[in-house]
C-alpha cells in the first residue's frame, strides 16, 4: 500500500488516501470496436508459434506483456450502436473468417435511402421540406411515392454500405472479447470503473480505478476500497466519446486536444432490437435509411438482422434546433410512420438503448499520442461523419495502434509521444481511414445553417472527394428557448401555463408540448409501443451496483437553478435525470444508461460542451447483449 | 481437522435476470430462446455460496476453495471475467448445457464426479457449498442429489450462517443456521466435514472488484477452461409437457413524492384487483 506519486493530478487531489498499486505493461480502457481491434491484434503476437514469449513484459520478466483492459459496463456484450459496417478493417482481421457466422450478423443485401414525408403534420418543417411534401403528394404516381415515403432511386456512393454488414454490436464486442479472453494472453475484466489518468508532467503513468465502498456522493462507507493506481508503460484510451478518462485527457493541454480542435457536434442515437411479425416481407441484410421524419433534423434507419431481428432507431444531432429533444418519443412516432409500421406492426421489442456519438470526426480528434498514451476508436475522432461509419473505423485504429506496439516492443523502444507518432500515428495517417476523414472533415458544417444547406454540403464533399463543401467551421447554435422554439405554434400565456401546469404535476414539458403540437398519443399495445420506463425494464434492464458514487453531478446548482431549458431532463434516455429541488435537477442512477446525452446538452456557463454536468466514471449501465 | 476446510462450491451460469426469458420447444426438448446470445451471471444464490465460502476460507487457515461450474464454455468464460475479481477460487469448469431444463439428477452427476475428479481434494476437510435455490432450476434438489452421491450424510438446506466455533484451534466443528418457517432460523451444530450446505442468502455483501485476485486467478482460470471437458447432459428420463414464463401484468405509473405506505397500500390495492 502506498500512495499516488506526490506530483500527480490525481494525487492532488486526494493526497491523504493510501492506495494499493500494480504494474502492468499496458493498461487499456474501455472495451469496444477499437479496444477489440487492438487486443485481437495484440494477443496474436504476444507468443512465438512454438509458445515461447515473443514481446516479453518490463513489469514482468520473462512473461509476455502483461496487458489488462476495464470496462465500466457490467459485460463486454453490453454496447449499444445500430451498426451497419462495410467491415473493411474487420475482415482484414479475420481472413477466411465467415462473419455471418457472428450472432445477428448478415450481409447487407439490399440498400435503400428513403425521404420520408410528415403524415402527421407536426414536425417542425421549413419551407423547402413542406414545398418538398407537397410536390411528392401531388406528383405521387410519378415519382412512385408510397405510404407517405419516397425511395429515392440513388444512394450517394459515400453512403453504400453494400459489401459490408449489419451487425449487433453487442454481439459483436461479445464475439470478439470471447476470442480474445479465451487466448489466456489479455485479461479483460468489465463492470470496473476507471476514474481517471494518472499523469505526471506531460506523461500519463496508467490509470486509477473508481473508489468503491462509497455512498452516492463518493463519501466512504464500511468496506470503503479505494481504486487501485494501475501503472503501465503504455496506457489505451479507448473508452468512447464520453469516457471520463479520455475527457479528462482532453481536458490537459499539451496531452488533450491539439489547438482548434474541439467536440462541437454530437448525436444521440436511440434504438431498439425489435422481433419482426412472421410475414413482414423484411429480409436479413435489408438496410434503410431515412430523412424527413419525425424531424427533418433527424435521422433514422433499419437494419435487418437474421431470425426476424432488426434494429431501427433515430439520430438527434445537437444542431437540432429545438429545446423539445424527447428522443423516446419522436423514436416511437419514427417507428409508427406508415412506411415503417408495415413492417414493424406486430413487433415485440427485445432490446433498447442509447449513446452519444461524437460528431465532430476528425475537428474533435485529440493528440492521438504522447508520453505513455494512446488514443483509439471514437473518442479519438475516428468517426467518419460523411458516410456514418465509425465501428470499422475504430477497429482499424485499434489495429492500426497494436501494430505499432508490437513494433516497438519488438525494438525495445520506449513509448514516447515520438515513437508512437512514428508508428502509431503514422499508420493512422497512411490509412484509408485518414484519407477518408478528411473528406469528411467539413462534410457536415452546412447543417449549422439548416438541414437543407447541411445535406447540399455533404452531398458535394462526398461527391468531389471533399474538395468542395462548406468551410468555415459551424458556431454552435444556441438551442432556443421553448418560447422561441414555439413561438409561431403556442402563445406565450399558454406555454407559460403549460409550463406550471408541468411542473406541478412533475410530468413531461416535451411530451405535452408534442402533444400541443398534433402529435398524436402513442397507441401503447405491451409489446413494442410501450411507456419509456417500461422500455428500460422489458429493453435490456438497467442496473446500478451498490457502493459507487453518483457518475452524474451537476457541479454548480446555482447555474441550474438558473437554467430555463434544462435539457439535460428532457433528453435524459433513460428519465434519470428529472426536476429536483430547488431547480436543480435530480439524478436517479438506477435508470442511466451511460448515454451522456446531459453532458453535451448542458449549455451552462457558455463553454459549449463542458457545461454544468460532470460526468465521471460509474459502473452499471444497460444489461442487452443485442444491441 | 488442523488444516483447513476444502470447500467446494456447485455454482452454474445462468441468464440474467434482467433478461426476459422466451422458453421455446426443440427438437431436444423445452429452451430459451436465443439462450446463448444472452447475457450471463452465475446463479445468484450460488454466488452467494461461493463469497461465504472465501469469506470462510479467509478466516480458516490453510483452506481452499474451488468453483465447480457447468455450462456452455463461451459463457462459463464471460461470467468468469466478472467473478474471478471479487473472491480467491481455483476453478473446475464442466462444457455442458447449463438449461433451466435439464435434469437434477443428470445435473447432480456431472457435478458429483467432477468433485471427485479434483486432485488433492481431502474428504475429511471437505465442505460442499451451493445455492439452496435457483434462478434456473430447483437447486435445492440438485445439491442434495449431489451430497447424496459423494456420500454426505451431514446436509443443511437453506443456509444463512456458517461461524467456526473455535477459531483458536479450529477441529472442524461449526454452527449453522438454516431458514425455517416465520421467518425463524434452525441451529445446528455440525462435528465437521464432511459436510454440504445448500445457502439462501447469508448475510454477505457482494465483494468489492480487486484487480489482483483477478490476475492472479486468472493464471489458472483461463487453463482451467481451455481443458474443460465437454460433456453431454441426458435427459435422464424427464419429458416437459409445455413450459412457459410466469404469467406478469406491469403497469408503470412515475409518481413523485409518495411515501412508503402510500405506496405499499396502492400497490396493495392493485394486486387485489
Amino acid at each position: 500500500m502506498s500512495a499516488a506519486p506526490p506530483d500527480s493530478d490525481a494525487a492532488n487531489d486526494q493526497p491523504t488516501i493510501d492506495r494499493q498499486e500494480m504494474a502492468v505493461d499496458i493498461a487499456c480502457v474501455g472495451f469496444g470496436p477499437a479496444m477489440g481491434g487492438f487486443l485481437t491484434t495484440l494477443a496474436r503476437s504476444l507468443l512465438n508459434p512454438d509458445g515461447s514469449v515473443r514481446l516479453e513484459s518490463a513489469s514482468s520478466p520473462g512473461m509476455p506483456l502483461q496487458v489488462i483492459c476495464y470496462e465500466r459496463g457490467d459485460g463486454l456484450g453490453f454496447g449499444v450502436s445500430g451498426a451497419v459496417t462495410r467491415a473493411r478493417g474487420i475482415r482484414s482481421s479475420f481472413p477466411g473468417v465467415d462473419l455471418t457466422e457472428i450472432p445477428m450478423a448478415a450481409q447487407v443485401t439490399k440498400e435503400k435511402l428513403v425521404y420520408l414525408l410528415d403524415p402527421l403534420r407536426a414536425s417542425r418543417r421549413s419551407f423547402a421540406f413542406k414545398a418538398a411534401d407537397r410536390a411528392l403528394r401531388s406528383l405521387g404516381l410519378l415519382f412512385g411515392v408510397k405510404h407517405e415515403a419516397f425511395e429515392l432511386p440513388y444512394t450517394p456512393p459515400f453512403m453504400r454500405k453494400h459489401d459490408g454488414l449489419v451487425l449487433s454490436l453487442g454481439q459483436f464486442n461479445q464475439w470478439v472479447s470471447d476470442q480474445v479472453a479465451a487466448s489466456g494472453l489479455v485479461q479483460i475484466w468489465p463492470g470496473m470503473p476507471v476514474a481517471e489518468p494518472l499523469i505526471v508532467g506531460d506523461t500519463v503513468t496508467g490509470v486509477r480505478l473508481a473508489d468503491q465502498g462509497t455512498d452516492l456522493h463518493g463519501r466512504p462507507e464500511p468496506g470503503f476500497t479505494p481504486g487501485m493506481d494501475l501503472h503501465a508503460a503504455l496506457t489505451v484510451i479507448g473508452d468512447g466519446p464520453v469516457g471520463a478518462v479520455g475527457r479528462k485527457l482532453d481536458a490537459h493541454a499539451n496531452i488533450g486536444m491539439p489547438p482548434g480542435h474541439e467536440s462541437l457536434e454530437w448525436a444521440l442515437g436511440m434504438k431498439m432490437v425489435v422481433e419482426l411479425r412472421d410475414d413482414s416481407g423484411l429480409e436479413a441484410g435489408t438496410v434503410l435509411h431515412t430523412i424527413g421524419f419525425p424531424e427533418p433534423e433527424i435521422f433514422g434507419f433499419l437494419y435487418v438482422h437474421p431470425d426476424r431481428l432488426a434494429s431501427v432507431g433515430i439520430f438527434v444531432p445537437s444542431w437540432f434546433g429545438s429545446p423539445v429533444r424527447t428522443a423516446y418519443r419522436y423514436l416511437q412516432h419514427f417507428m409508427l410512420h406508415p412506411y415503417l409500421w408495415r413492417y414493424l406492426q406486430g413487433a415485440t421489442l427485445k432490446s433498447w438503448g442509447a449513446k452519444s456519438l461524437q460528431e465532430s470526426g476528425r475537428h474533435g480528434e485529440p493528440f492521438l499520442a504522447g508520453n505513455g498514451y494512446a488514443r483509439i476508436g471514437e473518442g479519438s475522432g475516428s468517426t467518419n461523419v460523411l458516410a456514418g461509419s465509425g465501428v470499422d473505423e475504430a477497429w482499424t485504429t485499434g489495429v492500426q495502434l497494436a501494430e505499432a506496439v508490437i513494433e516497438l516492443a519488438e525494438q525495445k523502444r520506449a513509448f514516447t509521444r515520438e515513437e508512437l507518432e512514428r508508428t502509431y500515428v503514422r499508420r493512422r495517417r497512411g490509412s484509408w481511414v485518414d484519407t477518408e476523414s478528411k473528406v469528411a472533415a467539413n462534410a457536415r458544417n452546412g447543417f449549422q445553417q439548416g438541414v437543407v444547406t447541411g445535406m447540399i454540403g455533404m452531398f458535394f464533399a462526398g461527391l468531389t472527394g471533399g474538395r468542395f463543401a462548406p468551410a468555415l467551421r459551424p458556431v454552435p447554435r444556441c438551442v432556443p428557448s421553448l418560447e422561441e422554439a414555439y413561438r409561431s405554434r403556442i402563445s406565450a400565456s399558454e406555454l407559460k401555463q403549460i409550463k406550471e401546469d408541468c411542473s406541478t404535476k412533475g410530468t413531461s414539458l416535451h411530451d405535452r408540448v408534442m402533444d400541443r403540437c398534433g402529435w398524436p398519443q402513442i397507441p401503447l399495445d405491451g409489446k413494442l409501443l410501450i411507456s419509456h420506463q417500461d422500455a428500460l425494464l422489458m429493453g435490456g434492464g438497467v442496473q446500478a451496483p451498490p457502493g459507487f458514487a453518483n457518475h452524474v453531478i451537476f457541479r454548480r446548482p446555482e447555474l441550474c437553478r438558473e437554467c430555463a431549458t434544462k435539457l439535460c431532463v428532457e433528453m435524459c434516455s433513460g428519465q434519470a435525470i428529472t426536476h429536483g429541488e430547488e431547480g436543480v435537477p435530480a439524478f436517479d442512477r438506477e435508470k442511466c444508461v451511460y448515454c451522456g446525452a446531459c453532458l453535451w446538452n448542458c449549455r451552462a456557463e457558455g463553454d459549449g460542451a463542458c457545461g454544468n454536468v460532470e460526468f465521471n466514471a460509474g459502473a452499471g449501465g444497460l444489461h442487452s447483449t443485442l444491441n | 481437522m488442523t488444516n483447513g476446510y476444502h470447500i467446494v462450491v456447485c455454482g452454474s451460469v445462468v441468464p440474467d435476470p434482467l433478461q426476459t426469458l422466451e422458453p421455446v420447444s426443440t427438437p431436444t426438448g423445452p429452451a430459451l430462446k436465443n439462450e446463448m446470445m444472452l447475457p450471463a451471471v452465475l446463479d445468484p444464490w450460488a454466488a452467494h455460496a461461493l463469497y461465504e465460502a472465501a469469506n470462510l476460507a479467509s478466516k480458516v487457515a490453510g483452506s481452499k476453495v474451488w468453483l465447480v461450474s457447468v455450462g456452455p464454455k463461451a459463457k462459463l468464460q464471460q461470467v468468469m471475467m466478472t467473478i474471478a475479481q471479487r473472491v480467491s477460487f481455483e476453478l473446475v469448469p464442466v462444457d455442458a448445457s447449463a438449461s433451466g431444463f435439464a435434469d437434477s439428477h443428470s445435473t447432480a452427476a456431472l457435478l458429483a464426479e467432477a468433485i471427485q475428479s479434483i486432485p488433492g481434494l481431502d474428504r475429511a476437510r471437505l465442505l460442499v457449498f451451493g445455492g439452496w435455490e435457483s434462478a434456473s432450476r430447483g437447486a435445492g434438489a440438485t445439491m442434495q442429489l449431489v451430497g447424496e452421491r459423494l456420500g454426505i450424510l451431514d446436509q443443511f438446506q437453506g443456509v444463512d450462517q456458517l461461524r467456526v466455533l473455535d477459531d483458536a484451534q479450529p477441529d472442524g466443528s461449526f454452527e449453522v443456521l438454516e431458514r425455517i418457517e416465520g421467518g425463524r432460523h434452525q441451529v445446528s451444530v455440525c462435528a465437521g466435514p464432511p459436510a454440504l450446505l445448500g445457502w439462501a442468502t447469508g448475510n454477505l455483501p457482494e465483494p468489492r472488484n480487486n484487480p489482483q485476485i483477478g490476475m492472479a486467478n486468472m493464471r489458472t482460470v483461463m487453463p482451467a477452461l481451455q481443458k474443460a471437458k465437454s460433456l453431454p447432459l441426458p435427459a435422464g428420463g424427464l419429458h416437459f409437457l409445455s413450459a412457459s414464463p410466469p404469467k406478469q401484468q406491469r403497469q408503470t405509473r412515475v409518481v413523485k413524492d409518495l411515501s412508503p405506505a402510500q405506496i405499499a397500500q396502492e400497490i396493495a390495492e392493485w394486486i387485489g384487483k
